[in-house]
Formats: structure tokens, sequence, C-alpha cells
């Protein structure tokens, strides 16, 4: 853990901090990634991965649409928008 | 109150029953509980208007056609379940002017069992944490012990339902965060199998990690919530097609695992404590065993990657465009993000979000995110073996009672090393009890029983039959300014 | 003298799926609608909510599987590729990486004059769409519109094999046809229910490793993806033979000034952190959902080109026009249901149709002449009731005004003269009214017969049948 990727995972995450925040960070992250490396000499050879408690599959949702959206209601809390636009700094493409 | 502050929902429902109290008069006594005992911090927001109106609906519906499910019957949410029209902020700036449009699928479920919603309780940030410190209306005292945490994430439950604020609280659990606050507060709560309750509404932290479940005084009284809340929900692609728990007729006697992982690494205190309370399950009838999770110093950290790793994407939806904190006047896009996200989200949070870009990021994928979800199919395998030659798993919920206050904020993974015996039951997807055991320190301190999935029944049944024989769970708060002293 | 050059393509094509609903959610999906009026709450990422999977999305993209002959995965699982950008409301897209619903499969695209060549593709799998942007309509503000995020897209896509824009376009062209006549989606080019990513680099001829590509980005139709490309070409051999190095880049086409430009804001080497969405478990095909998709599957464009070539004796260009879109395909056998010559009822689809069509702007589906009528028509001009010229003036009145052809026919007073009793009398006083002639005739002069002729048509307004008046004006002529 290095300070160089600390600023690319504050880029990749969209996150800011000041110096003496990176430079804890940096500390933290070095202790964090200590502790998860803790798994490394458990042997997982022939293990394949596994990213849900249950064996269970997708169950598939019925093609039908319910056309009741309540922009209204949805937009309550919007911090900016217009004519039901949500409003952002100019996009650049 | 009405009656007693610390009587169980199942007593209530008795005393609403015989008409000898009103849903309003629980609902009002609970209210002004959580004002008297506002020093608890217990509560996030709490929702009068809305209470006593279910209250007075409640108490005609009795009226009509008598007490059922959880007619009348007072409780809160976590700050982290959606209910319509109210805030849900899970403790965090992000969030801190956040109404929800819809409701979660618990929260639709209480209502319509009759249940009275009074407030919703203080959490860790994003249920992020195991002390309820990290809110952004800070910590959640300890009714046993105020210089003390509630433990956390699911802090300001444990913290309401000790101190006899309400009877009975929701709480979610994504690596101990209902079992460990239970215990510190010594009051019961159950983790329930993951995709027994829907996790639509209830806001995200590790997807395949959290599960809802109920907190309160007794296993009776999980068993009538969890009644409430479980079942399959279409909304939640990952809730279980599964029969509701049964209630098992007459509990045979049970051969109970004891993993050498857990009991081996407690210190004298807690394992005194602990040996007691095993002794006490043995005087039960139940025959004891021993088992071995080998993977069990492994899975501390492959939870701490895998929930992570999940956090870290579920939380980039809050981004300061369409609800939540935004930050003002931002000179452009990349600004909005940036200065939205680190105003609204605390250092923990931070922490763990960067923690799980890191282990997702190209070159760590395998040896982090990949590693860790291998190292959890052997936690899960472990489980399964054991259950092989037994029904159930019995250890301790925490190394420690409560700890102090401040304490364990230089080293963030001190913390994490405290969740070591409730995270593998997570990883593996299991369910787990924690009941009241005992005391260290004149503080209570809780056994998990951890059963295969979807054996909640069996779980439950155990707890009921111990808190038949013994009266940890009756004990009250002494610093509980209303609260009678303990007997 | 300078080396030649061969340019390498590959296309991703961003297939909108034609379901009711988005793909994890229940809000409709439908182009238009004021804005964020089609977005619920799972579409904007509201704390707390989750995907569960459309099962047409699934169906549509086995059918697609099927119909490329390719790889099925009969369980395959979504992923969350993570970048910030506002119109993606979650912060990641959910979408397929490592096990895509189908793998492999191949496309045949028409070279023109009966060539054809089969290209093959990489994958096609199941993502949900983004929102868009709309710029300039606020001073230094962009609106976020997020109707559209959600819906069901099908990537395809093919191996690096096309060798020139014109192939693109072809592929293009075929892919096409082939998702309408499939009904997976509605094909509306406008729209954008078909967007095209394409990869390009270009190789010294012969040459065997790749040169550095571009990708450009969102080309919404044949001729754009064509122009597109062929700029694209001249500005790497540009760039390489001035010396320079072709950039690994995104690039976006600009139709007005018909040119690439390097896409700002969009890093190609962003780290996206795929990883199995949790929210999602393992997609399983059942053999149930395989029979049913297979059961569904329609004639597809190339079989039914077959088909029209043997059936019909149609010649490559009206088979290829007529295949290419299934709606006109329908009609255009509709139309030789009722009895027609099937290569004249091919002229008068791909002709009057057609064009008429393409003057209103419509589509094959809602030809406002019924087949019958049009079978009808053209059955009039083989009987000889109606000119070919005068038919055309009919279509058009059946087009404007719709009505059956017969009453038409009838009001138009275009149908011919075929009257014996009536062509004899006109004819009778052609004679009589001019004796010299008559004489003439009868003295050798038989090239008269067409002056005989012109009267009579002359008398009946050029409606008298032609063929009978000769014959007629023979019989007096000769016979008296």
């Amino acid at each position: 853990m290095d300070s160089e990727t600390v600023e690319k995972l504050l880029r990749l995450s969209a996150l800011e901090l000041d110096e003496d925040g990176r430079a804890r960070l940096l500390r933290d992250l070095g202790r964090i990634v200590a502790l998860i490396d803790e798994m490394q000499s458990v042997d997982t050879e022939g293990v394949a991965p596994l990213a849900h408690p249950l064996d269970a599959v997708q169950p598939l949702r019925p093609d039908r649409a319910d056309p009741n959206v309540d922009r209204a209601t949805l937009q309550q809390g919007a911090p900016a928008t217009r004519d039901g636009l949500y409003l952002v700094p100019r996009v650049v493409e | 109150m009405a009656g007693d502050a610390f009587a169980t929902l199942s007593e209530l429902r008795t005393e609403l029953a015989a008409r000898r109290v009103g849903a309003v008069e629980l609902a009002e006594a609970c209210l002004d509980r959580i004002a008297a005992e506002a020093h608890l911090n217990a509560f996030v927001s709490t929702c009068p208007e809305r209470a006593l109106a279910r209250a007075k609906a409640a108490d005609r519906r009795i009226a009509k056609e008598g007490q059922t499910a959880l007619v009348g019957l007072p409780f809160a949410h976590k700050d982290i379940f959606c209910v319509q029209g109210l805030p849900t902020t899970c403790a965090s700036n992000m969030l801190a002017n956040f109404v929800a449009p819809y409701d979660a699928t618990v929260a639709a479920r209480m209502d319509a069992a009759g249940a009275v919603l009074v407030g919703k309780t203080n959490m860790d940030e994003f249920a992020m944490g195991s002390s309820s410190q990290t809110g952004h209306l800070g910590s959640v005292r300890n009714p046993w012990d105020t210089g003390r945490v509630a433990g956390g994430s699911s802090g300001g439950s444990a913290a309401a339902v000790a101190a006899g604020l309400v009877p009975g609280a929701t709480g979610t659990d994504t690596g101990g965060s209902i079992r460990q606050p239970a215990a510190f507060c010594g009051i019961s709560g159950l983790k329930p199998t993951y995709g027994r309750v829907s996790r639509y509404g209830m806001i995200a932290f590790a997807s395949s990690l959290d599960q809802g479940g109920p907190m309160a005084r007794t296993a009776e009284d999980l068993r009538l919530l969890l009644a409430c809340m479980e079942g399959r929900d279409p909304r939640d692609s990952t809730s279980a097609e599964v029969p509701p728990t049964a209630r098992d007729a007459k509990p045979r006697p049970l051969r109970i695992g004891i993993p050498g992982e857990y009991w081996d690494a407690l210190g004298t205190d807690m394992g005194t404590a602990l040996d007691a309370a095993r002794r006490a399950i043995e005087g039960l009838g139940h025959q004891l065993a021993a088992v071995s999770l080998p993977h069990t110093r492994a899975a501390v950290a492959s939870y701490y990657v895998v929930s992570s790793a999940e956090a870290s994407t579920n939380l980039s939806r809050y981004d300061g465009v369409r609800y939540g904190h935004r930050a003002s006047a931002p000179k452009d896009l990349e600004d909005l993000y940036r200065r939205s996200r680190s105003e609204g989200f605390g250092d923990e949070v931070k922490r763990r979000i960067l923690t799980g870009a890191y282990t997702l990021s190209v070159g760590y994928y395998d040896a982090y995110y990949q590693k860790a979800q291998r190292v959890r199919r052997l936690i899960r395998q472990d489980f399964l073996d054991a259950f092989a030659s037994v029904d159930a798993i019995l250890g301790p919920v925490t190394p420690t009672p409560a700890f102090e206050q401040g304490t364990m904020q230089a080293d963030p993974t001190d913390m994490y090393r405290q969740d070591a015996f409730t995270v593998p039951a997570s990883l593996a997807g299991l369910p787990a009890l924690s009941v009241p055991c005992g005391q260290v320190e004149g503080l209570p301190v809780g056994m998990q029983l951890i059963g295969p999935h979807f054996a909640e029944d069996r779980l439950l049944a155990l707890g009921e039959a111990w808190q038949r024989e013994t009266d940890w769970h009756m004990l009250r708060p002494r610093e509980s300014r209303a609260a009678p002293e303990a007997t | 003298m300078s080396t030649e050059w061969e340019s390498v393509i590959g296309l991703e094509v961003h297939v909108q799926l034609a379901t009711e609903s988005k793909i994890f959610s229940d809000a409709p999906v439908a182009a238009g609608g004021d804005p964020n009026s089609r977005a619920c709450g799972v579409d904007l990422g509201l704390p707390g909510v989750l995907p569960v999977l459309n099962e047409s999305a699934l169906g549509m993209a086995v059918t697609f599987g099927l119909a490329v002959d390719g790889k099925i995965a009969r369980e395959c699982r979504f992923d969350r590729k993570n970048y910030f950008y506002p119109d993606l409301p979650k912060g990641y897209q959910i979408s397929q990486l490592a096990e895509p619903v189908v793998s492999g499969g191949n496309l045949d695209i028409d070279l023109g004059d009966g060539r054809s060549r089969r290209i093959h593709l990489t994958r096609a799998h199941l993502e949900e769409d983004a929102g868009k942007s709309v710029h300039d309509a606020y001073a230094g503000l962009s609106g976020i519109d997020l109707n559209r995020a959600g819906t069901p897209l099908l990537e395809v896509v093919s191996e690096p094999e096309l060798k020139s824009p014109e192939e693109a376009a072809q592929y293009f062209r075929a892919l096409h046809s082939l998702v309408r006549a499939l009904g997976i989606c509605d094909g509306n080019l406008n729209e954008g229910s078909m967007r095209c990513d394409a990869n390009i680099s270009i190789r010294p001829k012969g040459c065997e490793e790749l040169g550095e590509r571009t990708e450009i980005k969102n080309i919404n139709s044949f001729r754009f993806v064509e122009r597109a490309l062929a700029f694209e070409i001249e500005r790497q051999i540009g760039v390489v033979e001035a010396g320079g190095e072709v950039v690994r880049e995104t690039r976006l086409y600009d139709a007005e000034r018909d040119e690439t430009r390097p896409m700002r804001g969009k890093e190609t080497s962003e780290d996206y952190r795929y990883f199995p969405d949790p929210d999602l478990l393992p997609v399983v095909v059942t053999d149930a959902m395989l029979a049913e998709a297979r059961a569904r599957l329609p004639e597809l464009p190339a079989a039914k080109r077959e088909r029209y070539a043997r059936d019909f004796a149609l010649d490559d260009y009206a088979c290829s026009r007529l295949t290419g879109d299934p709606d006109l395909a329908r009609y255009f056998e509709a139309v030789t249901a009722t009895g027609v010559e099937p290569r004249q009822a091919a002229n008068w689809v791909l002709g009057e149709v057609s064009a008429a069509l393409n003057r209103d702007e419509r589509d094959a589906h809602d030809i406002p002449v019924p087949a019958e009528e049009l079978g009808i028509l053209i059955a009039r001009i083989d009987e000889g009731v109606i000119s070919g010229a005068a038919a055309r003036t009919v279509l058009a009145t059946l087009w404007q005004e719709g009505g059956d052809a017969d009453a038409h026919i009838a009001a138009s007073g275009l149908a011919q003269l075929n009257d014996d009793d009536e062509l004899s009398r006109l004819a009778q006083e052609a004679v009589e009214r001019n004796p010299n002639q008559a004489e003439q005739y009868r003295a050798g002069k038989t090239k008269l017969l067409g002056f005989f002729v012109g009267q009579v048509m002359q008398a009946s307004q050029g409606k008298a049948n032609p063929r009978q008046v000769n014959e007629l004006l023979r019989e007096l002529l000769t016979g008296a």
C-alpha cells in the first residue's frame, strides 16, 4: 500500500481527503491489508469461489410493466431538478 | 408506563387481548420512555402522529376481531429500513434529509401485521461497525453502563429494547450486527438464514451477507416478530422460497457442537461465564460434542474483503444527483461527486469503500476478492461438515463484554477482530441466535447458537427452553433510570 | 511507391430488446415520454432497491442465440461494471463479462450479386441501458433523463473479420433484419433501437498482426457506419504515413461534420472493477426454455431468401430486398396468395408500393392498401380490364382513399372497352367514314389497318381494347 495506490483508490471511489486524511488513510489501509492478508496462508487450491451462501438460482420476473411512476414523489428529495430532469454540472463528451 | 416498561411482546399481547391496556396507551408510553432516555441516543427519529394513528386503528381492530399477529404492539425499525414518508438516514450525513418514497418489504409486512412503529433506531453509519459510534448523530449508549458502547451496528435497537423503550425492534446483521449488540445489551437477537427475510428496502451494505432480523427480550418474542418479517419476496432475487418458521411441537434432546476454535480463544472471565452456560445447556438434557471449524481464523479476513468489496459498489449510487447530500456550488461533475461523497460519508465508511475498491481493482481481484470467496466456501463447508454430526453449534457471541466508548479507535482492525465469532455464520449464510447467558464485570454477555440453513425453529426452541430455565434475559440495566433494581 | 493498406473491423451492436418492462424493474420500456416519467425507484438506484431479471429479456437472448447458431450458456451470470457517470444511476452497470448468455455463432452478410460471407460472432450478452444527458438546455448544466435507464440490451459482438466499411454496413443490415425477423427488436434506428460501436485498425496488406485500434462509439445508421469507418480508415492511414502512430482511444462520429474525434472524459484505461453482482443469482436456462424458444423461432432471412428464389423464381435483388424487411415480405406473400404471379407481385411491392412508402416515410407494417386489393388490381391487368399505366393511377387512389380496387377502376372510367358490339359499331363507323382508305386497303395497302385502329381508339377515347379492335377491323375490311 503506497500513496500512489491511495490516490488511485480515491479517484476510483470519487472521494477526496486532505493531507493528513490521506496520511491516516495510508496507515489504516496498510493495517487493513495486513489483516486481510491473514487468509493468504489458507490453501484454496481447486476450491471454487462462493458468491452466495445458498446454492439458489435466479428467479425470473414476468414481463409486465407498471406504468404508474410517481415522479413527483420520487423527486421530492432531489437536490436539483428542472422540467423533471436531474441537473448536474455540464457533462462534456 | 402502562404496565411494565420491560414487559415482553407476548405479555403485552395478553394484556391487549384482555383489554387491560390499549395500543394507543402502549405507543404513548414508548414515546415517553424514548424521550426520558434520550441520553442513550438510541433513536434517530420518532413518528408520533403515524404511531398514534396506527395505534388507534389497532385498537379498533382489536375491538372488532380481538388481538392477532402483532396488532397493537409498539416496536422500532433500525433506521436502515425504508418506511414511506419517514426519514431513513442509515445514520449518515449522506441521507440526513432522505425521506423514503417507498416501503421496505419488512416495513410493509410489520404494518400489515398491525405492529405500531414508534420510531427509527440509531446505528453505525450504513451498518458498518460494531459499536454504534459512527452515526452522524453520535454514539448510542449502553443502558447497562453509558460509558460503554451498545455494540453495533444495530446498537440503537438493542439499547432501546434493553432500556425498556420498546418491547421489540428490527435489526440487520451483516457480520454480527444483530447478535453482538444483543449480547452487549443483554437482550435476544436472531440473525435468520440468508434469504429468510427480504432485503428489499433495507439499505444495502453487503448484499450477499445482509440479513434483517428481530431483536427482543425473549426468544419467544423473536419468534413472534420473525413470523411477520419472513417470507419469499418477488422483489428480492435472493429471498428464499421456503416454508415459514414452524413451531417444533416438543423440542427433543439435541446434539450440540462445541467448536474448539471459538472456545479456546476465550479469556478467563468470558470462559467462566460461557462454561457455566454450556453446563446448563447440558443440564437441559442436550448432548455436547466437540466439533472443529478449521478455517475460522481466516473468517475475519474473508469477511472484510467480501463485505467491503460489495459495499464499495453498493455505495456508488450516493453521488449527490438524485437524492441525498449534494455539495454546494460544485465547479464541475468531478467536484460534485468528490465533495458530495466526501462530505456525506464518515471515515469508517470511506475506509470500507476504499478497501473494497482495492480488493476489486486490476491486479488484486484474484489475490483478494476471489481468494476471499474461495475461503468463504471452505468456511461454509466447515459448518456443513459439522452439521453432519450435530444439530446446532454453541459458542460465544463476542470475545469480551461491551467495551468502553471511544476505545479501539486508533486501529480500525482492533474493532474488526471483535467480530471473529459472528462473521463465520454470516459468510455461510447460517441462522444464529444470540441470547443472554451470564454477566462479566456486571455486564451482560451472550451465547450464540448457530444452526443449519433454515433451522431457525430449532434455535428458537433451544432459546425458549433456555430462557424457561434461566433469568439472564430478565435482568434490567441498573442505570436505566425508570428501571427498578435487578432482582 | 506507397504501401497498400487493409482495414480490420469488428462491430459491437447494442440491440434494444422489445420487452414491455425494463430488464430489472417493472417500469415500462417506451420511447419518448416526459423526462424521468418512466424511471421507477429501481431505475433511479434508490437506497434499498433490488434488481429482478425480466424473463422475456432472457428468452429473447436465447432466441437470438439459437438463430445465430451460437452456444447458449445453461448457466450464466451478471457482473457489475463500476464507473461514475450521471446517466448511470447506481454508479455501476449490470452487464455480463465472464459468463455471457450466448457465445459464438455466425451471421451471413450479403456481398451483392449473390455472393455472401459468413461473419463469426464472439458473443452476445445481456445488459442494462443507461439514461441520457440533455445538454445545451440550461447554461453550464446538463439535465439527466433516466427513462432509458434499465432498458434491456443485447450486445452482439462480432469477431474482427469485416474487411471494409461496406462489409461493416452489410453486417449491420443483416443483424438488423435478423433481430426484426425474430421479433426481439423493433429495429427503429432513429430512436436508437440499434446502436453500433466499431473497433477499427489498419495494417499493410498481407501483414499478419493487427495494428493499434480505435473504437468509434454510438453510430446509429447503416450509412453512418460506412462513412464513419471510411473517414477513420483514411485518418489512420494519414497518421501512419505521416510517420505517426495510431493511439488506442474512443472516438465519436460527428455526422454533421462527417468526421470522428476523440471522446473527452472517457478513459479507455478505466479500471471497471468487474465482479459478480451479489444482488443477482446464477441464471439458469432450462431445457423447457430452450424448447420453447426453438418452437417460437420464425423463418430466418437466409432461409426465406432461398425459398423466395426457389418457389417464386425471384432474382437476388428482389429476394434480399423483400426478406430484408419482415413486414414487406409478409405483404408480398399476402399479395401472391391472391393468385397473382409472384414476379409481378414482387415488381409492384418493390416498385410502386416501396416508392410510396419512402415518399410517405411509412413502415411496411402500415401499408394502407390491403394486399388483397393490390392482388385484384394486378389480376385486372392480366385480364386486360385495365392497362398497367391506369393501374398505377388506381393504386395511388387506393393509397389515398382506401376502398376496393374494382370500385375505383369503375369509378375512374379507366376500364378498357371490351364490349364486342360496341367495338364493332365503332369499327363499322370508322370504315364507313373512310371509304377511300377502305378501298386502298382492300387493294392491298394493308398498312392502313393502323390508320383505322387509330380512328377507333380516338372514337373510344383510348379505352378500346387494341387487340380486339385489330381483329374486328381485319374482318370488316377483308370480309365484305
